[in-house]
Parts: structure tokens; C-alpha cells; sequence
């Protein structure tokens, strides 16, 4: 028996199982009825999830601290605009590109994880938000003399998934339904989340995911338990990079146009922050986290400036301020009342309490 | 009057420096396969810094290793582990937020495969070998006695508790030899009882231990032999009887005042 598998267990579950898939089935239809918008806005959130699920492998098992992450993010959406647009006149198929992104950032990862073997926590730190930055600069650079990248104009009419005769980039009439684009999209996000939260859990309660975790409770003694410490953490990088990559190429054919602004480092702290106030480790927390952390600013972005107008008859405050006003409030009391995150993963939860209190 | 077949680990000219300390010099010792060997000295003789450099924690300034017949050159930790050295800790070094089982089962670690995409697909022999695994380490927890805790967070349990976890790990990789750095301090009477009958049982099922002590009664009742450390320096190498009657040893803790 496996004990720590962290997914609810199918058995006795399966009523309300059934009642959040028909939820989820039905969510997009819901939502296109207030506005395709909010379809398009979940799809985002649902790209954030798989982000959060990709870097809590680095962050919450590893416990490596990256700050940097985006960058895989941006060469998996790199990898799908230069593969799947007119800019090299290249148009593959999404589902070879997907796995092309994904691997590319995967070696991306390793490359990044090697030069940060003996570091931790401070450094770390510091030496991924250097490469995230690096990354981000590159992408702007490689127009000359050589035009890659297209630079700071980026790369647009970025060819949009099909599978077969259904075409993402269109609405389709099925049933009296509406299909567009997005509700595609979305349907295609939650097999992707379905197979990445599979993958997460498996790879948790498994022999490499356990070592992982050793070497985030203490390094020395993982390496004298016999881990291969140097390759473990490479891993690690290298699984949470390729997951970003693949979010990354969904993202470039989502949003039709990749540009270096879309890679800054506010979204590795925005992805950082999901995992962290979720609950570092556990996966329904990260989900929760991110979901929570993508959702609250496009809520305040619609109600802020309507509830403002109707009260004052003006604008007092900008949506954009009190929108980071509100978020980080909303952290600094995360982490002087639930340290551990809303939903931390149970062996964190108690350490963490413990330290707060002292 | 070794036969070369005996020894297990011959270490020989062992220096370690630490800035101005000379933490060890010169340091010679051979152990002998199947016996219980007792590593004393008065505090800062250099016992512990022996241990890191055995198993590859720190890199040593000078002196050959060879163990089991083969040398151990400049050797990472996890491949010391892998030739069959393990080793617990002085001040314990568990994984405090993984349960005592789990703590078991990454000790499997080095002697099992199983890679991401195994466990990505969770393919019959990644399955096969997990149920091992924790078969494995189910029937360590039991050997040393903490069964009852297999669930409990390795932080949460009593102290001598966590000394035999921390055991249990490191036979989880199936060593040869089992160093162990002061497995007794801060028990009482009655866990250093059972730790005894339990070292001694690993003797009897053909384990070579390498052990650190400041409990006299228990190195002198334990040890088939003994050396004693003092300024880094190997002053006595007997079986206990003789260690205990040598002049120099007794000028080494009296001088320290130890116990
Ligand atoms: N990492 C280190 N850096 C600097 N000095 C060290 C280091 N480790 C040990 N030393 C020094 O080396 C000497 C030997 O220390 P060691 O811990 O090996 O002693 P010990 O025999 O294990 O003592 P104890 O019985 O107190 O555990 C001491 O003077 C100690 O201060
Ligand atoms: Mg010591």
C-alpha cells in the first residue's frame, strides 16, 4: 500500500468525483455565457496550475529554491512560435512540437541546474533569477545578425493547435453547442492537468521522488544514505523544466504571439508565490494556490473600476495598484498566519507552525 | 598475524587538517571482517572527523584506504555508500519530515533502479521493485525495534527511536561495514541495554561494526578490539583488557578529565 499518495482515493470518493468532472465539463459553457473572456482567463489560470505543479517538483520536493523558472516557460513558447509561424515559414504539428519544447527545456534545465549543484537557499536563488533574466535578454537579443527570435517585437500568427479536421483557432457548431477556440483549448489544459497531477504523484511517492525529498530534509545524510545528490538535483531541474516547457508551447499557441515581456521575472515570482501559498509539496495545495493566485486579479480587475465609479462617480485608485496592493497583503498575512500555505502538505504543516510560533 | 583474507578495511597514514588543527595524523587501523571494532578518545581526538573522511564526507590531506580489497581513492559520498560502508550520525540526521518508513526506504536507494520514467509509468518492475522496497524496509524497522512507529514523522519520535531508525537506514543499504558515531549518547540504562543486544545481534548475523563510543562499559564489553584516538593521533590499538591497562590511555582521559 502506498500511504502518501497525495490524490484522493478513488474508493468512497466517487460521488463527488463524478460532480466535479460534470462541473469541469460544464464550466466552460458557464463561463462563455458572461464572456468568452473568462474562458480565456481560465485557460491562463490552467497554464499557471501546470507551471506551479512543474516548479513545486523543484521547490516543494527538492526543495531547491528557483527563481528562475519562467525562462523554461520561455523556451517552450519559443520553441512552438518558431516551429509553428510564418517567421521561419515552419509548421509542424502541435503534438510534435509539444514534446520537441518540453525536452529543449529539459536541457535548458540541466544546464541551468549544473553550475548551482553546491549552492542552496540565498545564492541559489540569485544564480536562477540571473538565468531567468539571461534567458529573457537572449530572446530580446536574437535578431541580429541572425533574425531567431525577432527580438523585442516577438514572434505573432503563431499557428494554432489541430488535431485532424478540428481547427483550436476556430468556432465549431457540435450539438447545438458552441465550441470556439478556447473552450478547445481548455478541454485540451485539462488533460494536460489530469496527466501532469498523474505524473506528480506518481513521481512523488516513488524512488526518485524520495530522494528528492531526503535531500531537501538534509543533503549530508542523503548523500551518505548513497543518493547521488549531484544527479538527483539535475533531475529535478530537468523534470520541473520540461513540464514548464510544455506549458510554455500550450501558452505560444494559446495566446497566438510570444513576446520577451510575457517572461518577466514578476511571473517566476507570480509562479513562486502559487506554490508557496498553496501549500509547498502538496499537489491539491499548488493547485488551489495557483487557481487562487490567477483568478483574484482579473476579479478586481472587473469589479474594482465598476464598484469605484458607482460609489465615488470616479476613479480613486487605479485597478492595476490596489490589485498588487491586495496581493500583497494577501501574502504577508499568508505567511505571519498559515506559514506552511492554505494547504500545506501534512508533514510540513506541524514543523512549520512549530517555527512560527517559537 | 592478520591473514590478508580477514581484513575488511585497512586504512593506513589517515591526515586531516582543519586550518591550525591537525585533526588527524598518521592515523593507521585495520578492521577485521565480522568484528566489532571501537573507535574512543576524549572529545575533539579527531573520532567523528575519522568517520567523514571514511566515508567520503570530507577529502583527506593524506593516506590510502582500501576496503572489502579494493582502494577507496577520492570518493564521493554515495559511492562509499555503494561499495558497502554506512554510517549514522553523532548529532542523528534523519529525514525529519519523512516518516520512519519512508526514512528506511530511501536507504534502498542505493540498491535499487527504478528511474523517473519508471515511476512516470509505473511499470511492472518499478512496481516490483517498490514492494520490495518497502518489504525491505518494513522488516528493517522491525529488526531494530521501531516498528510500532513506521508512520510517525522521524521527528517526532523519542530520541533512542531515532537513533535506531537512523540504523536502520543505513542497513537498508546493505553494508559491510556499520560505522556507528556514538550511537548510545543521551540514551539511559535500559535503551543502551537494547542497543547492545542489538549490535551484538548484527555482529552475530555477520556484520563488521565500526563504533564510536564515550560509553566505557559498553566499548569495553562490546568491542572485540579497540583503538583509542587522542590529538588525532593513534596512541593504542588492543583488545580491551590491554587498552584499558595502557598507561597512555589512562594519561589521555585523565588529562581531559572525560566522563
Ligand atoms: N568541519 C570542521 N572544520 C574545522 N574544524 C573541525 C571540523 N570538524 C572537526 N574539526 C576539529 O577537528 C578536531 C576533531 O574533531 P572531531 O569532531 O573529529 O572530534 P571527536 O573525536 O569526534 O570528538 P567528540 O567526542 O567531541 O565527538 C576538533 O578540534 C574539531 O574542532
Ligand atoms: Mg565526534
Amino acid at each position: 500500500m502506498r500511504t502518501h499518495l497525495n490524490l484522493p482515493s478513488i474508493k468512497g470518493n466517487v460521488l463527488p468525483m463524478v460532480l466535479l468532472a460534470i462541473a469541469l465539463i460544464a464550466l466552460p459553457f458557464a463561463l462563455a455565457l458572461v464572456g468568452t473572456a473568462w474562458v480565456r482567463i481560465t485557460n491562463f489560470a490552467v497554464l499557471f496550475v501546470l507551471l506551479s505543479l512543474g516548479l513545486n517538483i523543484v521547490v516543494g520536493f527538492a526543495g531547491l529554491l528557483d527563481l528562475g523558472y519562467v525562462a523554461f516557460f520561455a523556451v517552450g513558447a519559443y520553441v512552438y512560435a518558431l516551429l509553428a509561424s510564418p517567421h521561419f515559414g515552419i509548421h509542424l504539428p502541435f503534438w510534435i512540437i509539444l514534446p520537441i519544447g518540453a525536452f529543449v527545456a529539459c536541457i535548458a534545465g540541466a544546464v541551468l541546474g549544473a553550475p548551482t549543484l553546491k549552492l542552496r537557499g540565498d545564492y541559489l536563488a540569485i544564480v536562477t533569477l540571473g538565468f531567468g533574466e539571461i534567458v529573457r535578454i537572449f530572446m530580446n537579443n536574437m535578431s541580429n545578425p541572425i533574425n531567431i527570435t525577432n527580438g523585442p517585437k516577438g514572434i505573432a500568427q503563431i499557428d494554432p493547435f489541430q488535431i485532424g479536421p478540428i481547427d483550436f483557432g476556430k468556432s465549431d457548431l457540435l450539438a447545438g453547442l458552441n465550441f470556439s477556440g478556447p473552450i478547445k483549448y481548455y478541454y485540451f489544459l485539462m488533460l494536460a492537468l489530469m496527466l501532469v497531477v498523474v505524473i506528480n504523484g506518481r513521481l512523488k511517492d516513488s524512488r526518485i521522488g524520495r530522494a528528492w525529498v531526503a535531500i531537501r530534509e538534509d543533503e549530508v545524510a542523503a548523500k551518505a544514505s548513497g543518493i547521488n545528490t549531484r544527479n538527483i538535483k539535475l533531475l529535478a531541474f530537468a523534470m520541473g523544466a520540461s513540464f514548464g516547457g510544455l506549458s510554455g508551447g500550450m501558452f505560444a499557441a494559446i495566446q497566438g504571439f510570444v513576446s520577451p515581456e510575457s517572461f518577466v521575472l514578476n511571473e517566476s515570482i507570480m509562479i513562486l508565490a502559487m506554490v508557496v501559498l498553496g501549500g509547498m509539496g502538496n499537489i491539491f495545495g499548488v493547485i488551489a494556490g495557483a487557481v487562487l493566485l490567477s483568478f483574484l486579479p482579473e476579479i478586481l480587475r472587473y469589479t474594482v473600476e465598476p464598484v469605484q465609479m458607482a460609489v465615488f462617480g470616479h476613479m480613486w485608485i487605479d485597478p492595476e495598484v490596489l490589485r498588487m496592493l491586495i496581493f500583497g497583503l494577501a501574502l504577508v498575512l499568508t505567511m505571519r498566519y498559515r506559514p506552511a500555505g492554505l494547504w500545506p502538505e501534512s508533514r510540513h504543516r506541524r514543523e512549520m507552525t512549530v517555527v512560527a510560533n517559537k | 598475524m592478520t591473514a590478508a583474507i580477514d581484513v575488511l578495511l585497512d586504512a593506513s597514514g589517515i591526515g586531516k587538517r582543519f586550518g591550525g588543527v591537525q585533526a588527524l595524523k598518521d592515523v593507521s587501523l585495520t578492521i577485521r571482517r565480522g568484528e566489532i571494532y571501537g573507535l574512543i578518545g576524549p572529545n575533539g581526538a579527531g573520532k567523528t572527523t575519522f568517520f567523514n573522511v571514511l566515508t567520503g564526507l570530507y577529502q583527506r590531506d593524506g593516506g590510502q584506504i582500501s576496503f572489502d580489497g579494493k582502494p577507496l581513492t577520492l570518493e564521493s559520498p554515495h559511492t562509499v555508500a555503494a561499495a558497502g560502508i554506512a554510517r549514522t550520525f553523532q548529532n542523528i540526521r534523519l529525514f525529519g519530515n519523512m516518516t520512519a518508513m519512508e526514512n528506511v526506504m530511501v536507504g534502498r536507494h542505493v540498491k535499487t533502479h527504478a528511474g523517473v520514467f519508471g515511476a512516470m509509468l509505473r511499470t511492472k518492475s518499478e512496481r516490483a521493485e517498490e514492494a520490495g522496497i518497502r518489504r525491505r524496509a518494513e522488516e528493517l524497522l522491525h529488526y531494530v525495534g521501531v516498528a510500532d512507529h513506521a508512520n510517525s514523522l522521524a521527528r517526532e519520535m523519542s530520541y533512542g527511536d531515532q537513533r535506531r531508525l537512523e540504523i536502520a537506514r543505513a542497513l537498508a543499504t546493505e553494508p559491510k561495514l556499520l560505522a556507528l558515531d556514538e550511537p548510545a549518547a543521551g540514551m539511559n540504562a535500559t535503551e543502551t541495554g537494547a542497543l547492545r543486544t542489538l549490535i551484538e545481534g548484527l555482529r552475530s548475523d555477520g556484520l563488521t561494526v565500526l563504533l564510536i563510543e564515550h560509553d566505557v562499559k559498553l566499548v569495553m564489553g562490546l568491542c572485540d578490539r579497540v583503538a583509542v584516538l587522542d590529538y588525532g593521533q593513534k596512541i593504542c590499538e588492543d583488545i580491551p583488557s590491554v587498552v584499558r591497562a595502557n598507561p597512555k590511555v589512562i594519561e589521555a582521559y585523565i588529562g581531559t578529565a572525560n566522563e
